[in-house]
């Protein structure tokens, strides 16, 4: 895709819209480029709940456009129907308090732990 | 640019004056942190919001200046 020729806040919420749950990462979970993405990738993993991923290494618009979407201003950052829900440390606190779970759970969106 | 450990307790304490902030740097490099901040001013908002006010006393270095900052936020 050509990295000038869309618009990258549509191409967010379309995704966002399309997935019930989209993390944001470096690189993929099968080759996370970052510590951060490689411990959310592990959450989500451990849930046993399907994701879809997007690596902002792969467009420079879409990793300084998703930081401005949400207001955060690091990656990885987790979608859950449409909605921000945070960064790998509150990701990884929700999942250790079990919040996570319910959170998957409340939305109706499948879950499998391990 | 890494940032010291002093500079971003100062830049914490500057915004959220009642803080009680901790550092460790995880891997002795100056890029790696990990902080725990606690302050009354947390209390009744979301982690997300804790998590933002930490994010905007840094002032924009989040992510540029600063690679890698574990964060832990705790109202009391």
């Amino acid at each position: 895709m050509n990295d000038n020729d869309f618009d990258v806040t549509e191409n967010i919420n379309n995704e966002i819209k399309t997935n019930d749950v989209v993390l944001y990462m470096k690189g993929t979970p099968a080759f996370p480029m970052c510590g951060f993405s490689a411990a959310t990738v592990q959450v989500l993993t451990g849930i046993g709940v399907k994701f879809s991923s997007v690596n902002v290494l792969d467009s420079d618009k879409i990793r300084e456009g998703i930081k401005k979407f949400s207001n955060w201003p690091t990656i990885p950052q987790l979608y859950v129907k449409e909605e921000f829900i945070g960064g790998c440390d509150i990701v990884k606190e929700m999942y250790e308090s079990g919040e996570l779970l319910e959170l998957f759970k409340s939305k109706g969106i499948e879950v499998n732990p391990s | 640019m890494p940032m010291t450990k002093e500079s971003i307790e100062e830049l914490i304490i500057q915004s959220i004056p009642d803080a009680k902030v901790s550092i460790e740097d995880l891997r002795g490099d100056g890029d790696h942190y990990s902080a725990t901040v606690i302050s009354k001013s947390f209390d009744g908002k979301s982690k997300l919001d804790q998590h933002k006010m930490v994010y905007d006393s840094l002032q924009g270095k989040m992510g540029i200046e600063l690679h890698a900052l574990v964060l832990i936020t705790k109202a009391e």
